[in-house]
């Protein structure tokens, strides 16, 4: 939250905006925003990227409308006006997964409502949509939206190898590798996140201490 | 007796085996966030619960008398506009999500005026964390779990009634307490802990949370086995686990308890 306060006091410029989204104010690994879908889809590849692609449907639509609509929002009221755009969007996606990707919109769940509650998008529409022009705010959602897909594919990545020896559904480990089941259920998904969350901040110190002596 | 062994299993399933927290990972923003101390954690529980049970009572409403079809709400209304025939047609679910929420929204904002006027100290107790709770996964997880089971079932005799959806939610939320009071008391052992300096914060929660988890899929099993002991067929059968084994005891005890 500092940091995004800190951003919002410089005021990047839109490409600044895209990137930040990518790394280095990576909505999972950075801001610990959207943690449901996170943590309950990743346990193969396939539903990973289909929640990816539906969060950054719904982030860039709404903060879109949300930058549209900036000069008429009534403050006391901004919150509740930025739920109902989400929950719109939401909806038409949830339909479109049901009549497209039918298997997959079994698999994904209550996940995929659960898209409207997501911190991601809400967070997107205060900080930036709603005091952005449109094309500022469509850039940074789509920052956003590649970090938190890269996000949940790392973890997916790691779980789908160690917990069923597969990658998108094709084998990748010998066939004698012990499957870590664990990894697939819901444990798998807090530990993974922990483990990488925690390496990557051992990284970023490093990185720290590197520049530091320089 | 049939239905009072459903709500069992339905509270048993909600608080401890498919915890809210721990296994469909609603609710994650407060486990990592408000689960410094035991006091607000515990508070945080207590809204949370009550907040939810407020919510299955609206969406169980919505659901059953407006939202499906041939709801007689929405059937009386279309029936000014309407032949008998379409009114009956009528489908709103697909409105569902910005209905849910927006009642969700609304019975917090109204609660939190409540509490506060009539419940000083209630509202000091848990009120700062009522408007947080708007966002909170868990309690249009709950909306969605009932309207599953409403709008779901093949058989309109299977849809679940006003009991049973309360149920899934007030033990649902009791599930959510005791996670993150469990949490909480841990992290403050966890404070004087040497955690390795990129993993302090977060990170350690979530691998905290994680053995957490690991510990609540002792209770799977649980249900099946208690369906088995309570259901009215005899059921002299050896013990093969000792899964099963405590299952049947908590059975027994749970048996008693209702005798008593």
């Amino acid at each position: 939250m500092e940091r995004t306060i800190k951003k919002m006091a410089d005021q990047p410029t839109t490409t600044e905006r895209f990137i930040q989204g990518i790394l280095p104010e990576n909505p999972v690994y950075r801001q610990l925003l959207g943690l449901c879908a996170t943590l309950a889809v990743t346990n193969n590849m396939k539903s990973a990227l289909t929640m990816g692609g539906a969060v950054a449907f719904v982030l860039v639509c709404a903060n879109v409308i949300t930058s549209l609509m900036r000069n008429l929002l009534k403050p006391h009221l901004r919150i509740v006006i930025f739920t109902l755009t989400i929950a719109t969007f939401v909806t038409i996606a949830d339909r479109f997964l049901a009549a497209y990707m039918y298997q997959m919109s079994k698999t994904l769940g209550p996940y995929i409502p659960l898209i409207i509650v997501n911190c991601i998008i809400i967070c997107r529409c205060e900080v930036c949509a709603s005091k952005q022009p449109v094309i500022t705010a469509a850039a940074d959602a789509v920052g956003q939206s590649i970090g938190f897909t890269l996000a949940m594919a790392s973890l997916a990545a790691v779980r789908e190898i160690l917990g069923t020896g597969m990658f998108f559904g094709l084998r990748v480990l010998p066939v004698a590798w012990p499957d870590w089941v664990i990894m697939v259920l819901p444990p798998g998904a807090f530990l993974t996140f922990g483990i990488l969350l925690g390496t990557l901040n051992w990284i970023d110190s490093l990185r720290a201490a590197g520049s530091g002596k320089k | 007796m049939n239905y009072v062994i459903d709500i069992v299993l339905i509270a048993i399933s909600a608080a401890l085996i498919n915890n809210f927290v721990l296994h469909y990972f609603v609710g994650i923003c407060p486990f990592v966030g408000v689960s410094r101390r035991v006091d607000m954690a515990f508070g945080m529980g207590c809204a949370v619960t009550f907040v939810i049970t407020i919510a299955a009572v609206l969406s169980w409403s919505i659901t059953t008398f407006i939202l499906i079809p041939g709801a007689p709400l929405s059937r009386w209304i279309a029936g000014f506009f309407l032949s008998a025939e379409a009114a009956a047609k009528i489908d709103l679910t697909i409105l569902s999500y910005i209905i849910y929420i927006f009642a969700i929204a609304s019975a917090v904002q109204f609660v939190e005026m409540y509490v506060r006027k009539f419940f000083p100290s209630l509202y000091k107790s848990f009120g700062v964390f009522l408007p947080l709770i708007t966002t909170n996964c868990a309690i249009l997880f709950a909306c969605l779990m009932i309207m599953a089971n409403i709008v779901g079932v093949d058989n309109p005799a299977d849809a679940w009634d006003l009991g049973r959806s309360l149920v899934l939610a007030a033990f649902g939320g009791v599930g959510f307490t005791i996670a993150i009071v469990i949490m909480a008391g841990i992290r403050e052992e966890l404070d004087l802990c040497d955690v390795p300096k990129p993993f302090q914060g977060a990170a350690i929660t979530l691998i905290v949370g994680g053995i957490l988890a690991l510990a609540f899929m002792g209770f799977t099993g649980v249900d099946s086995g208690l369906k088995k002991a309570l259901t009215p067929e005899p059921v002299a059968q050896v013990v093969v686990s000792p899964d099963a084994g405590q299952a049947l005891q908590l059975a027994r005890v749970s048996k008693s308890l209702s005798v008593q």
